[in-house]
């Protein structure tokens, strides 16, 4: 008897355990199930504030606006739209396996890059750049980042050009994400978060840390952020006419200000269709 | 068992044992002061950071239970996959012909001694390379394949070692009985090793859950872990406060299933049906790791 | 065919590993140990405490304890455990500690169960010709414990090298960080596993073999 009870008890642990796990794989599986039906799926960064963040109410960031004026211009509502995370290791293989119809995920256009997906854009000009606490008068050139201690993502770009040519030097910390460096760049165990201007600006323009930080303004790359499309496909061209028109209505202008505004961030003007700055 | 080691207390014992109590109290406490009265200076315990997760059901909706979903998702498919492949490599173990014998524990002694995370890595890269499964998915393929190749050599022995634990007897009468060797093993060895295993398989989820956050930080499976860093995006890099949160969440959960699994040993320990053979937690734990070298 | 390991510290990374295995393995034997007496010990807070730190501890993922490792006590609390400005040591030092505290909660649970296997006559008698509680510990009870948790123990250290990889999450340079470096820059996947695979078999499995035979060599003969 007892020993029913007990394999009783074990076997309710394990179904609620496999209830509680069904009911998610349920609502992802009606979610990427669309695309034929009316449906874009779009792929984008969801730990970027002021480029692409999952919020409460949904996405919000640079990128977003971007990407969902795109859409409506190619015919889809907001609703219709569906995102995906894409990080920036999966971005060439999500768009060549057609997981997603675009990507905008601070995605910049590089040769190597080209060879596999196509651009449309650029629809921003961004450069390496690092953020530094307001009141640091240590860093005030790019040189000074070689006595520095930098923060990064693992296996990001910018991480991989400060140690290749840009500060051989410095210190690397590197973490999952990019909030982890804040705390110790407040704290001063970090001297430098290092990484494209405009994901820097989503940052400091966050409430919390208004006038705690202050951009390097020292453009250490150019990077192109363009929208990434499979190879051969049509939507570039429509996706370029989106973005010109986007600039030319003044959206474009009202998405940089909405998101990247309290962050004294100067911001390049909007760059024309092709134009790539190497 | 403790008060095997010293006596009843007289005066004098009871005098140092004051004083022990009042200078680890106060270390204790010069310690904890310290880390409060740092984190306090240094702005990581203001309200706003921690508001998130106590006013508001957002911060658990948007990001800590799609989370918490996922890493459940992972254990669980990890156990249903790696038990039956378990027990076929312990039951392979015990086999008598040497050719089966042999591969097995070859197979149980090499995945048992690489770590679950190197096997996590080989796992994303594989999928990535030669399948076809879906970016999205990647990551849990490669955490559920590291779990399941790591813990199916780990449930192999306990497998074995559930049978082996069993007294002498109960195979012996089976066979005096007429019943052949597979009949043996299905009809009297399997159910009551599998009682017997019980706890120890419950401890293992434990190791399991635990295991699964590696995922989250190194291969980008959007698990428990992984939430909290999206959620400190966008909380003002409340990182202190969302990994406090998360690991809150993971002792609460495994200490949930240490509990269960010790009142499982204790329940199958009194029980008069069973042979008294119960495997516990703590053998898991040291099976966790494998005693190596039974080729 | 191995060319690719020309480009790579691969020695570099596994001194890396054991050094942290080896660090962390004295560590936590030292806290398992001490954590062992307050849980067996007559000091009642020391109990609690001992008690509560194995349970805690056991229970968070080793990626939780060094990410805080890192984030806390370092980032946030300006620990740098000596290592000056140089954050290759101070990470390599966190994820010792962060090792350390983790596993000596292993270590604890072994000794204690090391300390069960003893008859209680011996403590009876030690206690019987007057040695105080320390002493009961230290001269009796822990030479034995210690003889008959070899093998738990064994299987605590072959767990703590397979861990070592966890600091890959701090970005502290050892086999697991390169070979996932080695992965996304050069095409030879499943060479460069069977390398790492082979990596580890060496370090954990002779581990295995002679702490086992160790094991049986001390076991206290009953």
């Amino acid at each position: 008897m007892k020993l029913r009870k007990v394999s009783a008890a074990s076997a309710a642990v394990l179904a609620l355990a496999l209830a509680a796990t069904a009911c998610g794989g349920d609502d992802k599986d009606s979610g990427s199930s669309g695309g034929d039906s009316k449906k874009v799926t779009i792929g984008i960064k969801f730990d970027q504030p002021g480029l692409g963040q999952k919020t409460p109410d949904g996405y919000a960031g640079f990128d977003v606006d971007v990407a969902t004026y795109v859409a409506k211009k190619l015919g889809y509502t907001e609703d219709q739209i569906e995102w995906k995370e894409s990080k920036s290791a999966d971005r060439e293989t999500m768009l060549q396996r057609g997981d997603v119809d675009f990507i905008a995920a601070t995605y910049s256009i590089t040769p190597e890059r080209s060879e596999k997906v196509d651009f449309a854009g650029p629809y921003l000009l961004a450069h390496q750049d690092v953020l530094l606490r307001a009141d640091d008068d240590k860093i005030k050139s790019p040189e000074d980042l070689n006595n520095a201690k930098l923060c990064s993502v693992t296996g990001s770009t910018s991480a991989q050009n400060i140690k290749d040519k840009l500060a051989p030097k410095a210190q690397l910390q590197p973490y999952p994400t990019y909030s982890a460096c804040l705390p110790g760049l407040q704290n001063g165990a970090i001297d430098a978060l290092t990484t494209d201007d405009s994901i820097l600006a989503g940052y400091a323009s966050q409430a919390q840390f208004k006038g705690k930080f202050k951009l390097g303004g020292f453009k250490l790359t150019n990077e192109n952020y363009g929208i990434g499309v499979k190879k051969g496909s049509d939507l570039k061209n429509k996706i370029n006419d989106a973005l010109e028109a986007m600039v030319a209505d003044g959206a474009w202008d009202k998405a940089v200000k909405d998101n990247f505004g309290p962050a004294n961030y100067k911001n390049e003007p909007a760059p024309k269709i092709g134009d790539i700055k190497s | 068992m403790s008060s095997i080691l010293y006596d009843a207390q007289g005066p004098r014992a009871k005098r140092r044992n004051v004083i022990f109590t009042v200078v680890f109290v106060v270390v204790l406490a010069a310690l904890l002061w310290w880390v409060f009265s740092t984190l306090d200076e240094k702005g990581q315990l203001e309200w706003a950071l921690w508001k998130p997760f106590f006013t508001g059901t957002e911060a658990w909706s948007t990001y800590i239970w799609p989370g918490l979903q996922n890493t459940l998702k992972a254990a669980v498919l990890a156990v249903v996959i790696a038990l039956p492949l378990g027990a076929a490599l312990g039951i392979a173990r015990l086999s008598d012909h040497r050719w089966v014998r042999v591969p097995a524990a070859v197979v149980v002694e090499f995945f048992r001694s690489i770590p679950v995370l190197v096997l996590m890595i080989f796992g994303l890269a594989l999928f990535a390379e030669y399948t076809n499964v879906s970016s999205d998915d990647r990551p849990l393929y490669a955490v559920v394949t590291g779990l399941v190749l790591y813990n199916a050599s780990v449930l192999a022995e306990i497998v074995r070692s559930g049978i082996l634990a069993l007294p002498k007897g109960q195979a012996e009468g089976a066979m005096a009985i007429g019943l052949r060797k597979g009949q043996v093993m299905r009809l009297i060895l399997l159910p009551q090793a599998v009682t017997a295993m019980l706890p120890a398989i419950v401890s293992q989820l434990v190791v399991i859950l635990k295991d699964t956050a590696l995922g989250g930080a190194i291969l980008t499976f959007p698990e428990l872990l992984a939430s909290a860093n999206t959620m400190s995006g966008y909380y003002g890099a409340n990182v202190i406060a969302s990994y406090t949160v998360v690991a809150v969440i993971y002792i609460a959960l495994n200490f949930a299933l240490t509990s269960f699994a010790s009142w499982l040993e204790r329940r199958l320990r009194r029980g008069k049906k069973s042979t008294g053979a119960v495997l516990s937690a703590d053998d898991v734990e040291t099976a966790d790791a494998g005693a190596v070298g039974k080729l | 065919m191995f060319d690719f390991l020309q480009d790579y510290d691969l020695a570099g990374a596994v001194w890396t590993t054991v050094q942290l295995a080896v660090l962390s393995a004295v560590g936590s034997l030292i806290w398992g140990t001490l954590l062992a007496a307050m849980r067996v010990g007559p000091v009642p807070l020391m109990r609690g405490f001992g008690t509560a730190y194995v349970n805690i501890v056991r229970n968070i993922p080793l990626t939780v304890i060094i990410l805080f490792a890192s984030l806390g006590l370092n980032q946030t609390l300006g620990v740098t455990l000596g290592g000056g400005n140089d954050f290759e040591t101070i990470n390599f030092r966190l994820a010792v500690l962060g090792l350390i505290l983790y596993t000596s909660s292993f270590v604890c649970e072994a000794l204690r169960s090391g300390i069960n296997t003893v008859p209680v006559g011996q403590a009876e008698a030690a206690r019987a010709l007057g040695l105080s509680f320390g002493q009961v510990l230290r001269l009796v009870v822990l030479p034995q414990a210690f003889r008959s948790s070899v093998v738990p123990l064994a299987n605590v250290l072959i767990a703590l090298i397979k861990n070592t990889t966890v600091a890959a999450a701090i970005g502290v340079a050892e086999t697991a960080l390169l070979m996932k470096e080695m992965i996304e820059n050069e095409a030879q996947l499943l060479l460069i596993s069977a390398v790492i695979a082979l990596v580890f078999v060496v370090l954990t499995l002779p581990t295995g073999l002679i702490l086992g035979w160790v094991g049986k060599k001390v076991a206290v003969k009953r």
